[in-house]
């Protein structure tokens, strides 16, 4: 069963279109990612799906259309975004952004637990936990992004780019993090990612993207086989 | 030495109602990027209903706390329906937008309640408990009223879930929007609660400016010289930037200028900040990396 489908989605950036009827879904408690070039239009679907831009086609997340809701309402059923950019509140402290992201909840027990489990999972953000959210590193704030999105307790996490600009080890943790709580928790996922061979070892399926429009669609086995996305995407 | 203490404190007095109103501007300012020149009009209207609920009859700190909730209630109503559909327009049409606020509510006054001056009553009578002497009760009170308006302030956007959310919305927009945060909401919000703290401020200047449709006018040049001085952008800029104008007003208007001309100050500390220090005593430098 997919948890997220959507079939035609197009999507406008102001008076142009960028995304041309794009199909794709992502499987309950799985990992689908979206490969392609700069440009390509990955980071405008994700921020179609969200409703951060204007978009038209069918988008159903448990079996429910969520193609007329605003973005504020589609985080509310349980879709977490974790933008390009990680969207960090800067002038707040770590401890705010991730209260932040758990502005909707009423359980407060449930979210002092999972405040301990962020910090279980990232270590450096209870070190940091009293500091200005800005003055944090990329990394730092990447794992701050995820947490805050995580302690809304999503169904789905969409990350946009989470090892852009990211020491190699760095990635290495935040991708080890990303498989524990899809594995563990059962979130599904959907990863935006220019580094093709890093999602595809995370990823169940993979959904290339050229132009706007899916050029290849499939289990990540079967993309990564493909000579074409090898030549093009992996370099080798 | 004493008719100077008895400046610099009748200063702090008026001081604590621009540091008010300052907070207020300073508010919108920070959600919106804008500055709401009807801010003052609307204190002045809120004042005008307190005294109507006195004149009525009501004891003054029932009307004090029924105008504050109504004054909240018309910020936000205001924000719905008039505010709002500008929010995409250019600053300018906001800009016009405010204007005509503040005409309409003056006109409004006016036309309610006569453009004669009305003497408006203070809660705080005898001898005040401190400042004797260089204070009256009715400044001493307003000093006292002020801090409580400041710290409650403090309390609500430092302590509470709801001003975490509405310092968040301000901030960024779209990231609050990600988590679940209703932005269009919190900006109404906003608009209500810069219009109780308006209402306040509207309420302790009228004792000792006198009531009329104009009162707010020089009060809102002095907060928006306390607001620019401190730093646009820092409520506690704002808050400091307000104090200062009022006891720097007082004293620049009794030893140096004299009383007629005192508004004036206000302008000249306005283009003196901005040809010299755009930013404000404490506000954010903008840098723009291109």
């Amino acid at each position: 069963m997919a948890i997220l489908e959507a079939k035609g989605l197009e999507a406008w950036y102001g008076p142009v279109r960028a995304v041309h009827g794009v199909d794709f879904e992502v499987e309950n408690g799985g990992v689908t990612a979206l490969l392609g070039a700069n440009g390509a239009g990955k980071t405008t679907i994700l921020r179609a799906l969200s409703g951060l831009i204007r978009r038209s086609g069918e988008i159903r997340f448990r079996g429910h259309s969520m193609s007329g809701l605003a973005t504020e309402d589609i985080a509310r059923l349980g879709v977490a975004h974790v933008p390009d950019g990680r969207g960090t509140f800067v002038d707040l402290t770590v401890e705010e952004n991730l209260r932040l992201g758990a502005y909707v909840r009423a359980d407060r027990q449930g979210v002092r637990a999972d405040f301990d489990r962020m910090f279980a999972l990232f270590p450096r953000l209870a070190e940091r936990r009293r500091q200005q959210a800005g003055t944090l590193s990329g990394g730092e704030q990447q794992m701050l992004a995820i947490a805050r999105a995580l302690l809304m307790r999503p169904a789905l996490l969409m990350l946009d780019e989470p090892s852009f600009g990211l020491a190699p080890l760095v990635v290495a943790e935040i991708f080890r993090a990303l498989a524990e709580i899809n594995r563990d928790e059962g979130v599904s996922l959907l990863l935006v990612e220019q580094n093709a061979s890093l999602a595809l070892d995370l990823a169940g399926r993979a959904v290339l993207i050229e132009t706007g429009r899916v050029a290849l669609a499939g289990p990540s086995q079967t993309i990564r086989a493909d000579d074409a996305v090898r030549r093009a995407y992996l370099g080798y | 030495m004493g008719a100077f203490l008895h400046q610099v404190a009748s200063g702090l007095a008026l001081g604590g109602v621009y540091a008010i109103m300052a907070l207020a501007l300073v508010m919108i300012y920070q959600a919106t990027q804008l500055i709401n020149f009807a801010q003052g009009e609307m204190a002045m209207f809120s004042t005008y209903f307190a005294w109507k609920l006195m004149d009525l009859g009501e004891p003054y700190w029932f009307a004090f706390f029924a105008t504050v909730i109504a004054s909240f209630i018309g910020g936000i109503v205001i924000e719905r329906l008039i505010v709002r559909p500008f929010a995409k327009a250019p600053v300018l049409a906001s800009v016009i937008v405010f204007i005509g606020l503040s005409l309409i509510f003056n006109s409004l006054a006016g036309w309610l309640y006569g453009y004669s001056v009305t003497s408006f009553d203070s809660p705080f009578t005898g001898r005040p408990w401190f400042g004797a002497g260089y204070m009256s009760a009715h400044e001493a009170g307003a000093v006292l009223v002020t801090l409580c308006v400041l710290a409650l302030v403090y309390a609500f956007f430092r302590f509470t879930p709801l001003g975490l959310a509405m310092r968040a919305a301000a901030q960024n927009p779209e990231s609050s929007r990600l988590v679940g945060i209703r932005v269009g909401w919190m900006l109404a919000i906003g608009w209500g609660l810069a219009a109780a703290i308006g209402s306040v401020a509207g309420m302790m200047a009228a004792p000792i400016v006198y009531l009329d449709p104009n009162m707010m006018g020089g009060v809102l040049l002095y907060a928006f010289a306390g607001a620019v001085l401190g730093g646009i952008d820092s409520p506690f800029g704002a808050v400091f930037g307000g104090v200062a104008v009022g006891v720097l007003g007082n004293l620049i208007g009794a030893y140096v200028v004299g009383d007629e001309v005192k508004l004036s100050v206000a302008l000249a500390i306005i283009i003196a900040v901005l040809v010299w220090r755009p930013s404000g005593l404490f506000g954010r430098r903008l840098v723009a990396r291109v």
